[in-house]
């Protein structure tokens, strides 16, 4: 599905991302997770074409993006669908309206059509009937939930989550990663999910990757990443902090004075 | 202040400046060309979207531009009548209004209005759709932001504008005539009839092809400064208030510049 060689990237001098092996089979659940600025969220959006590499080969749903015409790849999203970590939602348009956008663009369904396309989708996520809201009379939860019924309202094959638990209460949460699994389960959707929440990762993914500083440091599975040795992993797992006090009072005064 | 440091200083704001200036007529390009390659690449500008924007751009600001014309027109009768008595011309005032009116005054004043109005809500729409990854949802769609949310209003723009000054010019000779018939006693006939005779049509062509331009410099003044929007709600902010007073300056350095080749 997709397939990422040897991808290096910078933003401005800062190199981000070096020499990243990637690949991301059909029907899995791949986790990408790192501390903050390991590029994780770069990541993301060169696969959802947003950026361009420095240099590195990627290729998605058979398309070599490295080489593809501008066509090409235009054709490529009618097979993707995105979730955004705060749904990005257009403000000027009702709940039914954002959902519709896809299908607007790439089918020629009637509005009748859509209209009950879109309450199927909201079914799936539990806002049946929520239509007519607009985004901003939305809660946190619902906006989440409305972002991943516009990611599949064209049923795409590939689907991209950033932070979906972010800012969301546990339970919320903990159906948010329901869904998931039942959409994979229904839709054989293969799905790529960035997220901080160790609780959602294990549940739900099939295979974990870490990043650090713009590198891969582990690449496994939910049993292997709990044994691992790699130092930078364990401390994701076990939330350990890095050591801040060395009790020396003078440097810190002296810190503050200047 | 180090006269070394004002003049790094003056060099990177004109850089910036030709950069924004590039990326203005990138966007300006797109646009176009949307328009026309856009069926061919299933990417049709939507005439749904095109005629959102004409009600929005035009229709909602007929109330504004009649009243605002109405009271210019009045006001140049009053300090025509008040200068000519020195000569006691007073009766050739229609001559200084109808010139005035059609040749600069409708096109500017609707300018600079559609400026405030459109220029700022192009900025700040965009700008807070940057912000919040709207742009990025649209791309990854397979939405071309630009042909989404540019075009539209370009076509808006090139349509309306013109039409509102068109509205604009016998706003103002309306209100022209309202001052003149009551202070010189003119009938309402003898002063049309001498707008009609003073008036020639290319006086009315140099006005609407002012405000062709004009379309053009508010449309990508407003769009321009809303993609390259950064920092939240405040650079938003920012980008709104840039993009009215830019698109002012603009419309007024772009009319002088006219008027004095037009009437050479």
């Amino acid at each position: 599905m997709i397939q990422i060689r040897d991808l290096v990237t910078h933003y401005g001098k800062r190199k981000i991302l070096d020499g990243l092996n990637l690949t991301v089979y059909q029907g899995e659940i791949v986790v990408i997770m790192g501390g903050s600025g390991s590029g994780k969220s770069t990541l993301l959006n060169h696969m959802l074409g947003l950026l361009t590499a420095t240099s590195g080969e990627m290729e998605l749903l058979g398309v070599d993006f490295t080489h593809a015409s501008n066509d090409e790849k235009q054709g490529l999203h009618r097979h993707m669908g995105v979730a955004f970590q705060s749904g990005a939602l257009f403000s000027s348009m009702s709940v039914g309206e954002n959902i519709q956008m896809p299908m607007r663009e790439h089918t020629n369904l009637r509005q009748s059509t859509m209209d009950i396309l879109t309450q199927m989708k909201l079914e799936i996520v539990k806002l049946g009937g929520f239509e007519n809201l607009m985004p901003s009379e939305l809660s946190g939860g619902m906006i989440k939930r409305t972002a991943l019924a516009r990611a599949i309202a064209l049923d795409p094959e590939l689907l991209f989550f950033d932070e979906p638990s972010a800012g969301l209460d546990p339970i919320v949460a903990a159906e948010l990663d329901e869904l998931i699994l039942r959409l994979r389960k229904a839709f054989h959707m293969t799905m790529v999910i960035v997220t901080h929440e160790l609780d959602s990762a294990f549940r739900i993914a099939d295979r974990i990757v870490v990043l650090d500083k713009g590198q891969m440091v582990f690449d496994g599975n939910v049993e292997e990443i709990k044994q691992s040795t790699n130092e930078m992993v364990v401390a994701l797992i076990n939330r350990k902090t890095e050591e801040q006090d060395d009790g020396d009072t003078d440097a810190f005064l002296e810190r503050l004075m200047n | 202040m180090n006269p070394l440091l004002a003049i790094e200083q003056l060099g990177r704001t004109i850089v910036k400046g030709i950069e924004e200036f590039g990326y203005a007529a990138l966007l300006l390009l797109e646009s176009i060309f949307w328009i026309f390659a856009g069926p061919f690449k299933r990417q049709s500008v939507k005439l749904s979207a095109v005629f959102s924007q004409v009600m929005q751009i035009g229709v909602a600001a007929v109330p504004i531009i009649t009243i605002l014309s109405l009271a210019v027109g009045m006001m140049l009768a009053i300090q025509g009548i008040h200068t000519l008595k020195v000569f006691g011309a007073e009766a050739q005032v229609v001559l200084g209004i109808a010139l005035s009116v059609v040749r600069e005054f409708g096109p500017l004043i609707t300018g600079i209005l559609v400026a405030g109005r459109t220029g700022s809500a192009l900025a700040a729409r965009i700008g807070t759709m940057r912000v919040s990854q709207e742009v990025d949802a649209l791309r990854v769609m397979g939405i071309n932001p630009v042909r989404f949310l540019v075009s539209p209003v370009l076509i808006a723009m090139l349509i309306m504008l013109p039409a509102l000054t068109f509205l604009s010019d016998l706003a103002g000779l309306l209100g022209g005539a309202l001052y003149c018939v009551t202070e010189l006693g003119l009938s309402f006939n003898a002063y049309i009839d001498a707008c009609y005779s003073v008036l020639e049509t290319g006086d009315l062509i140099q006005g609407l092809v002012k405000s062709v331009v004009f379309a053009i410099i508010i449309t990508l003044v407003g769009v321009t400064n809303g993609f390259l929007v950064t920092g939240g709600a405040e650079g938003v902010g920012r980008s709104t208030t840039r993009s009215v007073v830019l698109a002012i300056s603009f419309i007024v350095l772009a009319d002088m510049i006219f008027t004095y080749f037009m009437n050479r």
